[in-house]
């Protein structure tokens, strides 16, 4: 999963830096991303995930890290069928 | 971002009084409604506030030696591209377009509107926008080297915002007088907080109840309240508010908002010593201003307190 984040953050991010090299708990906004280039990485997350963000999500500290979008994609994506 | 959504929350309960407001507003013939929501004709008396709230304005911007440029309602769609405004605001900014046809495209245009149809899809886009924020013109006119020490503007212009409301005082088209400084960061940042008294004081002077609050700009977007919250944060703009209506939340009348290098940088605008210029600017939206003096005062300028007639018209 953390490779796709890093991969929309690559092609959506505009960050400054090599979106490979990040680290998970690294704070994107203090590496240079925008709060309108967040909006293009929140929606490109959901076409790649095939998820939505709900309302209680849409705040900045979702995707403040690589980490911090991990959480909020473990909680929407459909857990793994229990046997 | 850019300057001034003058926002006041429009709560729905809050509706009752304002359209009160406006219906005395229209009848003493002070406005006139022109058949859309928001969009408004004026009196000469209501225009006459206008011009001495102009004019108060403009003595603030000839004490600190600001070069004043008045502006149209639209602007180069070229300028426009460079402000954000369409990251931000999309719901509120508006576009002209033109009919750039032959006879035979002139025929379908004239079936359409014949049968009620939609003929304005049959236009094409202008190289024109309207205009969301006086400020916006005038970047591209200082692009280049400013003097040392920074340069300060005063821009009056009619903007356009495209949030119907039965609230007077939240109109399609309306006046906006800015007064802009353009230099280093510390002396933007310094305009932003001494303009923001300075125009508070000139607001208070008239008799209205004025406060200073962080302002959050209606971003556009399900992201949009969050971007909101960054810029509270950052405490980038601080409005100049007063309660208009009795009842309902205070209306921006005023604002003071420090946009860092956010025009500087695409308009390559640059100090004295290279580097990217900051800017600020203190906006008074004129016609909250003349519709809040109304409701404060009542509807005949010439009965208001001696005190504000001789501050208005000295």
């Amino acid at each position: 999963m953390d490779e796709e984040i890093r991969r929309v953050l690559a092609a959506h991010g505009r960050l400054p830096v090599d979106a490979a090299g990040v680290g998970d708990g690294d704070d994107l906004f203090q590496l240079g991303l925008s709060s309108h280039a967040s909006v293009n990485v929140m929606l490109a997350l959901e076409d790649a995930f095939g998820i939505e963000f709900p309302e209680p999500m849409l705040r900045k500290s979702t995707f403040e890290s690589v980490a911090a979008i991990h959480r909020a994609l473990a909680q929407l994506l459909p857990t793994p069928a229990q046997s | 971002m850019s300057a001034l959504p003058m926002t006041a929350s429009a709560a729905g309960d809050a509706a009752e009084p304002q359209a009160a407001l406006r219906a005395r507003l229209f009848e003493a013939k002070l406005l006139y409604p022109l058949g859309v929501t928001g969009l408004y004709g004026y009196s000469a008396t209501y225009q006459s506030i206008l011009d001495a709230v102009d004019a108060m304005v403009t003595r603030w911007g000839t004490s600190l030696d600001a070069e004043r440029i008045y502006f149209p309602p639209v602007i180069a769609r070229s300028t426009f591209d460079h402000t954000n405004y369409l990251q931000s605001f999309p719901h509120l900014m508006g576009s002209v377009h033109i009919f750039t046809g032959d006879d035979r495209e002139h025929r379908a245009l004239l079936g359409r509107l014949e049968a009620g149809q939609d003929w304005p899809a049959l236009l094409e886009p202008a190289e024109v926008v309207l205009s969301s924020a006086t400020c916006h013109s005038l970047y591209p006119l200082v692009t280049g080297t400013l003097p040392a020490h920074g340069r300060y503007y005063a821009v009056r212009g009619t903007c356009f915002r495209h949030e119907p409301s039965v609230d007077p005082t939240r109109m399609q088209s309306f006046g906006m007088h800015e007064v802009v400084f353009l230099g280093e960061p510390a002396d933007a940042q310094a305009h932003r907080d001494v303009g923001l008294a300075h125009g508070l004081e000139l607001l208070s002077a008239l008799g209205l109840v004025m406060e200073a609050v962080p302002a959050n700009d209606p971003f556009f977007g399900r992201l949009g309240t969050a971007l909101a919250v960054g810029q509270l944060e950052e405490s980038l703009k601080m409005e100049g508010v007063t309660t208009i209506c009795p009842g309902t939340p205070p209306t921006a009348i005023m604002s003071a908002n420090c946009h860092r290098d956010h025009f500087g940088r695409p308009f390559a605008i640059t100090t004295a010593d290279g580097a990217v210029a900051h800017s600020s600017c203190v906006a008074f939206g004129v016609d909250r201003i003349a519709i809040a003096l109304l409701q404060a005062h009542g509807l005949v300028p010439e009965r208001w307190p001696a005190d504000v007639i001789g501050r208005l018209w000295p």
